[in-house]
This record gives C-alpha cells, sequence and structure tokens, in this order.
C-alpha cells in the first residue's frame, strides 16, 4: 500500500514542476442528474483539464450546502443516486486516468448506514462511527478512492473514522473555515493527509462574486501550523478567481458553478458543456472563447 | 481533541460542519460561567416568575381519573406558562446567553410555531432581532402563530425545501448560522442538535419536573409512580424527565405514530434506527441509504424524524420507555381533557394524554401518573375541527 495521500502529493508536485497554474478539482455531485450520466460528465471533466475529483453523496439534509447543490441533490436522489453512484463514479475517474486524485465527499449519515444492515448501538462512541465506516472504506478503496471528506465529521469528532479509512490507504480530509481557532488549525494540522480543504468563506456553498477579502489572511494562519498541502472551495466559480487563489494554494475546488453548468445544459450537451467549462477555469481555453 | 463529554454514551456528540465549531464551543464557555454566575440565576429565576407566571400550577385532574377509573391523573401546566407552553422557558434562557456573548440576533426554527412565538416574545422583552425558519407546510397549518410571531416583531421565512416542516426549517436555521455565525445566536427549542444544545435545553427545561416534584410531594407526600410527557424532539419530556431520573419513577415518553407504524409516522424511537442529523448521533427515521425520511404526525411539533440524543440514551439504558399514539388517539386524548377537565391541550400535548388514558384503568387508585402538560390548543382548533370532520364522514 503506499502512503496515506500519496497521489495528492504527487499531482501537487507534478502541477507545480509544470508551472501551469493551480490544479483545478471539479466537484460532482453523483447522479445528478441522472446516475447513467455520471461517469460521461467524469470523462468529459478529465478531458477538460480537471486536476483531481471530488465526488459528491447527494444527501437529504445537506445543511451546510447553498440552494443549487440542495437541488442538485434532490434531483440525484429522485433519480435513484446511491453511494454506488459516487463510487461508480471513482472507479471511471481512476480507470480513466491512474494518477487523478480522487476524493469522496458527503455527509455523514449515509456513509455510516453504507453495507449495514444492522445500524450499530455500540455503547462506545468510537466504535458507534468507526465500525459502520468499515464497508464503505473497504469498497472505496477498491474504487481507487485516495481521499473521504465528510462535512459534519470535524476533527472533535474524527480519531476512530480516520484510523478505519487511514487502515484501507485512505485520507480523511480535514476542513478548516475562517472561524477556525489556532487550537483547530493546530489539531487538524497534527492529523491531516492528502490535502487540507480551506473553506473560503464563512457561509455555505454557492457561486460568489468574489473571492473573500480575508482568504488570504486565512491562508497565512493555517500555513504558519502545517506543511500538508491546501485546496480551496466555497464561492469559487471563474478563472478569474482560480488564477487568484492559486498565488497562494495549489488546488482549487469548483463545485456549484459546474453544477449550474451542467442543470442549465440541455440533454446530451451536459458533457460538452462540462468540458468546455473545466477548459475555462483552467485556463486552456482563454475567457473570451467562453460562452 | 477527542470529545470526552457532551455524549450520551454513543448519542449525542458534535457533528457540525467546521465554521459552527468554534461557535459551539464558545456556547458552551459561556453556558458553563452562567451557570456559576449567580446573577444570571437570579435574572433567569426573576424572569421565570415575575413574566412567565412560574411556578406554573399542578392540577389533579379529578374527573379524568374518575371516568378512567384507576390511577389519580395529576398535570403540569405548561399550558399556563406565558405564550401558553413550556418553550418559553428554554428561550428566555437561551436570549439571556446570547446576550451575555453579545450576540445581536437571533435565528430559530419552529415547527408547531411554539418555540417561534416563545423566541419571537424573548427577542421583544429584550428589543433583539428575531427571524424563524418555518416549514412552508407548518406556516399553512399554524397560520395564527404565524400571525402571532409577527405581531411581536419577529421576521418570518417560510422555507420551501424538502418536506418543508420542522426538519427543513432547521437545515435552513443551520444554513443562517454558517453564514451569520459571528453576530448571530442559533436558539435551538429543543433537546437536539450538537452539544452543548441537548444539556442546555435540557437544563432550561428541568423547572417543569423539579417543581413537578416538588408539587406532588406537598400534595399528596409522594412521588409519582409514572411520569408520562410526549416526544418529539423531546425538550418537555427531558425536562420533567431529568429531575425524576434517579427517583423509583417510570418514565414513559409518547411519540406521534401518525397514521401508525407501518404508515406515515413520526414515532423515531419506536419505528427508527441510530443515525446523526442536526448535528448529534441519535436515533432517526432513514431508509436503507442512510437518507432521513419524512415524518408525519397530525401535531406539526412532533413531526421530525430525529429526537433528542439523551432520549436515545434512556432507551438504550431502559431508564425511560418510549410508545407511540396515532393522530386518532391523540384526538381522542384533546377531545377526553377538555370535555372532562376544561382543559384543551396542544395536539403535542394530547399524545401523552391518550397514553396515560391507556393505562390509567390498569392501575390502582392510589397511584398517580404525571402528566406534562406541555402546551394549550387554541393554535390547533381549526386542525382539529377539519380532522373531526373528516372522521365523521
Amino acid at each position: 500500500m503506499s502512503e496515506l495521500g500519496a497521489r495528492f502529493r504527487e499531482a501537487f508536485a507534478a502541477s507545480s514542476g509544470r508551472g501551469d497554474g493551480p490544479l483545478v478539482f471539479p466537484f460532482l455531485t453523483a447522479g445528478f442528474p441522472t446516475p447513467q450520466e455520471t461517469p460521461d460528465l467524469v470523462r468529459a471533466a478529465l478531458r477538460g483539464g480537471a486536476g483531481g475529483f471530488e465526488i459528491g453523496v447527494p444527501f437529504s439534509d445537506p445543511l451546510a450546502d447553498g440552494p443549487v447543490h440542495q437541488d442538485a441533490y434532490t434531483v440525484a436522489l429522485n433519480a435513484g443516486a446511491t453511494i454506488e453512484t459516487a463510487l461508480e463514479a471513482c472507479r471511471v475517474a481512476r480507470q480513466t486516468d491512474p494518477d487523478v486524485p480522487v476524493t469522496l465527499m458527503g455527509y455523514l449519515n449515509p456513509f455510516l448506514s453504507y453495507g449495514s444492515s444492522t445500524p450499530s448501538s455500540e455503547a462506545d462512541p468510537g466504535d458507534a462511527l468507526a465500525q459502520p465506516l468499515e464497508p464503505l472504506a473497504r469498497r472505496a478503496a477498491e474504487a481507487g478512492v485516495d481521499g473521504i471528506i465528510v462535512v459534519d465529521l470535524p476533527v472533535d469528532e474524527s480519531d476512530a473514522a480516520r484510523e478505519v479509512l487511514a487502515n484501507h490507504g485512505i485520507a480523511l480530509i480535514y476542513l478548516l473555515a475562517p472561524t477556525s481557532t489556532e487550537k483547530r488549525i493546530a489539531a487538524v494540522a497534527e492529523r491531516a493527509a492528502g490535502f487540507i480543504y480551506l473553506v473560503s468563506l464563512t457561509g455555505v456553498t454557492g457561486a460568489r462574486d468574489e473571492v473573500a477579502r480575508d482568504f488570504e489572511a486565512f491562508v497565512s494562519r493555517v500555513s504558519m501550523l502545517t506543511d500538508t498541502p491546501l485546496a480551496v472551495g466555497f464561492g469559487i466559480s471563474r478563472r478569474e478567481h482560480v488564477e487568484q487563489v492559486g498565488n497562494l494554494v495549489p488546488a482549487a475546488i469548483i463545485g456549484s458553478a459546474l453544477t449550474a453548468t451542467i442543470a442549465s445544459a440541455p440533454d446530451g450537451a451536459r458533457a460538452a458543456a462540462v468540458e468546455h467549462y473545466l477548459e475555462v477555469v483552467t485556463g486552456r481555453r482563454s475567457e473570451e472563447t467562453a460562452t | 481533541m477527542t470529545r470526552e463529554t457532551g455524549a450520551f454514551g454513543p448519542f449525542g456528540g458534535q457533528f457540525a460542519p467546521e465554521t459552527l465549531m468554534p461557535a459551539l464551543a464558545e456556547l458552551e464557555e459561556a453556558w458553563t460561567q452562567a451557570q456559576a454566575d449567580a446573577e444570571f440565576r437570579a435574572e433567569l429565576d426573576g424572569l421565570l416568575r415575575d413574566y412567565v407566571g412560574r411556578e406554573t400550577p399542578l392540577t389533579h385532574a379529578e374527573r379524568l381519573s374518575e371516568q378512567l377509573g384507576g390511577a389519580q391523573i395529576w398535570l403540569k401546566r405548561e399550558d399556563l406558562a406565558h405564550t401558553g407552553a413550556h418553550k418559553i422557558n428554554n428561550a428566555l434562557g437561551q436570549v439571556l446567553l446570547a446576550r451575555r456573548m453579545g450576540k445581536p440576533r437571533i435565528i430559530a426554527e419552529t415547527g408547531a410555531g411554539q418555540h417561534g412565538v416563545a423566541t419571537a416574545t424573548a427577542c421583544a422583552r429584550f428589543g433583539i432581532e428575531c427571524i424563524v425558519y418555518m416549514g412552508e407546510e407548518d406556516v399553512r397549518r399554524q397560520a395564527l402563530n404565524v400571525f402571532r410571531m409577527g405581531l411581536l416583531g419577529a421576521k418570518v421565512v417560510p422555507v420551501k425545501s424538502g418536506a418543508r416542516t420542522l426538519k427543513d426549517a432547521i437545515n435552513e436555521s443551520i444554513r443562517d448560522w454558517v453564514t451569520n455565525v459571528r453576530t448571530t445566536h442559533y436558539l435551538i427549542g429543543s433537546a437536539i442538535g450538537p452539544h452543548p444544545y441537548p444539556v442546555i435545553v435540557r437544563e432550561l427545561q428541568s423547572c417543569i419536573g423539579r417543581e413537578a416534584r416538588e408539587q406532588l410531594q406537598q400534595k399528596i407526600g409522594k412521588l409519582p409512580d409514572v411520569a408520562v410527557a410526549c416526544v418529539g424532539g423531546g425538550s418537555n419530556a427531558i425536562g420533567l424527565f431529568h429531575p425524576l431520573i434517579d427517583d423509583p419513577v417510570r418514565l414513559i415518553g409518547v411519540e406521534a405514530a401518525g397514521e401508525g407504524l407501518e404508515a406515515r409516522h413520526a414515532a423515531t424511537l419506536s419505528a427508527g434506527s441510530p443515525g446523526v442529523l442536526h448535528g448529534t448521533r441519535t436515533y432517526v427515521l432513514q431508509d436503507e441509504h442512510g437518507q432521513i425520511t419524512e415524518a408525519h404526525s397530525i401535531s406539526a411539533g412532533l413531526d421530525y424524524p430525529g429526537v433528542g440524543p439523551e432520549h436515545a440514551w434512556l432507551m438504550l439504558t431502559e431508564r425511560a420507555e418510549y410508545v407511540s399514539v396515532t393522530d386518532d388517539e391523540a384526538l381522542d386524548g384533546l377531545k377526553l381533557l377538555s370535555e372532562t377537565e376544561g382543559i384543551i391541550p396542544a395536539l403535542e400535548t394530547a399524545h401523552a394524554i391518550a397514553y396515560a388514558t391507556k393505562i390509567a384503568p390498569t392501575m390502582q387508585p392510589e397511584e398517580t401518573i404525571l402528566i406534562g402538560l406541555s402546551g394549550r390548543g387554541d393554535k390547533d382548533v381549526e386542525i382539529v375541527r377539519d380532522a373531526l370532520a373528516a372522521r365523521e364522514r
């Protein structure tokens, strides 16, 4: 088994060697708008220049997400999306590109419920989380997943879960927010592998006109305490945002704007829209030719 | 950094987005300091006495007891508290906390509207900005309470996502909090959510059980044999149960079985399974993929697919029992209490009444049942009228 988070490190190193700006990690909601289309959208994103992936597991109660992702989750769930849909998307990414780092992202409850016919009533709080995550960790590793982000699993509650994932070679990816205290940043720094996900703003997911003004200060607060690579998400939607944050961090994550692009593309044209959008935000195609 | 407090065995905890974690720590700190501060206690006690009207009476339901022909039934009258339900106890306490933390803006979720009204009331009392999230379906079902909140100066925001009920109102409140956390206190209305909320709400509601315990001892010289309360999120139940937890008293929480446990219901402990919802590990209603399913109850206040984590713990440790009654049974309970005692209870409360009427006849006349009469039924008369009319057709 390779070292935890090795694919992230290699991808960041290669990108820095090429000097072609930050990596762009598209966030794709598994099963949006249908489970059948997801593999095509993954391949299209890779053609467009995706430097990594976040594959999102839709959830009925996404309390950190804005309206674009709420709607996408509802559509995906109604179309029959499950964690299997997300794992299949990860597998497709892995098969298409053996080096691309792949992250599974979601809320805790579906992850806990995966593969367990009888929910845990373990009396020990750690076991109550760790045991149910074992089937997910195993299947995710088989699908080629490098990291898992759990939106509602803060560092305080994460030790048992991190261990289960690490046993299968998967890094638990931590989030930090502008509100995170030094103590919390240090706790994450001590445990992080792969990369640390910086939530650029105090708010829910969704495209914004500008990168949060205090983002640079936030990055420097975190950089002082860790060498783990940083990726930024929430509110990043345009090439200019990517260039702006690219001066500070090696990767940018784009979610809602991509989801909106998929939502507004007509049947049969979604893969092309994803590819085009990725080309623009990665700088392979100039903004002027974007329509 | 592993949490060691705030978990009820395997239940409870802090499963919240990172953005909120510092605010939860700040809240815990403020709460701990407030608890140790005699001035805070004195201010809250003064408000509860002179503004809410505590202590609330303990009423012997003589005609109801006689008609059921078994145990003596006593009612802890939270319906007589200011705003007509127990929710005000928690709302005032948390508004005082928000003031200590210097948060000028309060948000709250509401289902039936009782917590929204209580929060709007407490905010009006202190001149604090108040925003209440309420599912669109509940806005329709509880139009009177929506109007009351408006009169009290609160802004009610209808929530259009999901089933448009309490669960979705909580999601939207959390989204607001994630965005405005630096200036805003989220005033959760039930003993749910991430730590320290379940503890704060329990402590602020424990006046119910403390008073009832003392009042009953004064009146009949003993503790109740059984204490019964309805459970949605479970704040009035935990407030009644907690002061009795070390006593030899049977504790029974009554959930909403809606149209029946095989159909649509809100009986989370009776028919759900462990999971994580709204920041806490507890029992939830979910499908085989871990997606939260929609709850149903005739009572908007019980219409929630989760439950306070301490109740899950009390069930696991077998310290409390959890049962359920249907919409129909609750309607019967509401009618019976209205006719025998001249008290129209809230539909939520009617669930506790309905279960007590089942067990009272099996008990001895010298035995007692203490019911948490959590709220009054004025807000529900329209729903009750329609439901009774539908039943007669």
